[in-house]
C-alpha cells in the first residue's frame, strides 16, 4: 500500500500531466483550483482520474471545501 | 451547419444550434453541441422534438441510433437551470408551474419515443453525464462510456427529483438499493462504478466511446431488424404510469419556495464547486 507521501506525490504527478502543468510548479499545500486554473467540471475530471488511478471510490461530497493537494491526498489515502 | 444558421428540417441529415443528426448505412447519429455542456433548455427541446419527428420517418431505414456529444466537457450536464430559474422568476407562480409541466411533458414525449424506438439505441458518453443528461442516456438501450465519464443525479440538492424520466428508468434497469444510493446521496460516480452496478454496458478508453458505439452499431446491422425490434419490445417495457407520476411529484416539489431558493443559489453561485453535490 502507498504511504501518504507516495499518494500525495502521485496526485501531484497526475494533476500535472492531466492539466499540462510543470510538475515542479505544484506544491502539496497549493490551492489546486488556482494553481491548475480549473473550474468545477475540470475538478470532476481530476476526481475521476484519481479514482481510476488509485482504484478507489471517493464520494464527491467528501471533497466539499477541499482545495489543496495534501488534504485531497488524505481523503484518498483513507480509502486505499 | 453549426450555430443555428441552418433550420432543422425532418429528414436524414440536419443541423441546429443544439444538435445535429445524420442517417448513414442504417445508423442514425445524433450529435449534441450546445455549449457549455449541452444543457437542456427550450431551444434544445424544440430541436429534440424535430429530431423525434424525423426519427419516426427515418426508423424504417435504420437499425441503430447513436447519441453522443461533440463537446469536451461531457455528454450533457442536464437541464438548463439558468433558463429554468430566469423563466420562473419572470412570470407568476402559477404560470411558472404550468411552464415547467409543459416542458416536462414535452421532453417525456421525446424520451419515451427514443426509449421505445424499434431500433437499438446507444448513448456514447464521456465526461459530465448529469441529471437530464443521465436521463437521456437512460432512455437508450445501451450506454457505452469513456472511462472519464462521470454520472450523477444531483436534483435533491435543489429540492427536486429527476424529472425527465430518470427514476422510473433507473428502477427499471437497476436494483432498488442502488437506485436509493444514487438518488438519495446525489453523489457522482465514475464509469467503472456505473458498469459494476449494471448501468453501463462497455467502458472504453478516453475518446473511444463513439468509435465503440459505431462498432456496436455495425454489429447490430447484421441482425434481422424485425427480430431485434420484437426482442427490444419484449425486454424493455416503458414504465408509463411511473413516468406520469414522476411529472406530478416533480411539479408538486417545484411549487415549494425552497426550490426557487435552491435554483437562485446555483445560478448566483461563485463557488468553485457548484457541480459537486
Amino acid at each position: 500500500m502507498n504511504t501518504a507521501e507516495q499518494t500525495l506525490d502521485e496526485i501531484l504527478s497526475l494533476a500535472a500531466m492531466h492539466f499540462k502543468v510543470p510538475r515542479e510548479k505544484l506544491r502539496p499545500d497549493d490551492d489546486f483550483f488556482k494553481t491548475l486554473g480549473i473550474d468545477s467540471l475540470q475538478t470532476l475530471d481530476l476526481l475521476t482520474k484519481l479514482e481510476n488511478h488509485f482504484r478507489v471510490e471517493l464520494p464527491d461530497y467528501e471533497l466539499q471545501g477541499v482545495s489543496d493537494f495534501r488534504t485531497l491526498a488524505g481523503k484518498i489515502q483513507a480509502r486505499l | 451547419m453549426r450555430g443555428g444558421k441552418t433550420e432543422l428540417k425532418a429528414g436524414s441529415c440536419c443541423a441546429g444550434s443544439s444538435l445535429s443528426w445524420i442517417l448513414s448505412n442504417g445508423v442514425i447519429e445524433l450529435a449534441l453541441h450546445r455549449e457549455p455542456c449541452n444543457e437542456l433548455g427550450s431551444v434544445s427541446l424544440g430541436e429534440f422534438e424535430k429530431f423525434a419527428a424525423a426519427l419516426e420517418s427515418m426508423q424504417a431505414e435504420a437499425h441503430a441510433l447513436i447519441i453522443y456529444s461533440e463537446l469536451k466537457p461531457g455528454f450533457c450536464a442536464g437541464a438548463d437551470l439558468r433558463e429554468l430559474y430566469q423563466r420562473s422568476e419572470a412570470v407568476e407562480k402559477a404560470e411558472a408551474a404550468r411552464g415547467v409541466r409543459d416542458f416536462l411533458e414535452r421532453i417525456h414525449r421525446v424520451l419515451n419515443l427514443i426509449d421505445a424506438a424499434p431500433l437499438t439505441t446507444i448513448a456514447a458518453v464521456h465526461g459530465v453525464t448529469f441529471g437530464g443528461g443521465l436521463e437521456l442516456a437512460l432512455a437508450c438501450d445501451l450506454i457505452i462510456a469513456d472511462k472519464m465519464a462521470r454520472f450523477c443525479f444531483p436534483e435533491l440538492r435543489l429540492g427536486l427529483i429527476p424529472g425527465f424520466g430518470g427514476i422510473p428508468r433507473l428502477k427499471r434497469d437497476l436494483g432498488n438499493a442502488v437506485v436509493r444510493d444514487l438518488l438519495l446521496t446525489g453523489r457522482s460516480f465514475n464509469a467503472t462504478k456505473a458498469q459494476q452496478i449494471g448501468l453501463v454496458s462497455q467502458v472504453v478508453g478516453e475518446g473511444e466511446a463513439l468509435r465503440a458505439a459505431r462498432a456496436t452499431a455495425a454489429q447490430l446491422g447484421k441482425f434481422d431488424r424485425d427480430t431485434a425490434a420484437a426482442a427490444k419490445k419484449f425486454i424493455k417495457p416503458i414504465p408509463q404510469e411511473e413516468l406520469r407520476r414522476e411529472i406530478d411529484i416533480f411539479c408538486e416539489l417545484f411549487a415549494r419556495p425552497a426550490v426557487q431558493a435552491g435554483l437562485r443559489k446555483f445560478v448566483e453561485s461563485t463557488d468553485a464547486q457548484p457541480y459537486l453535490p
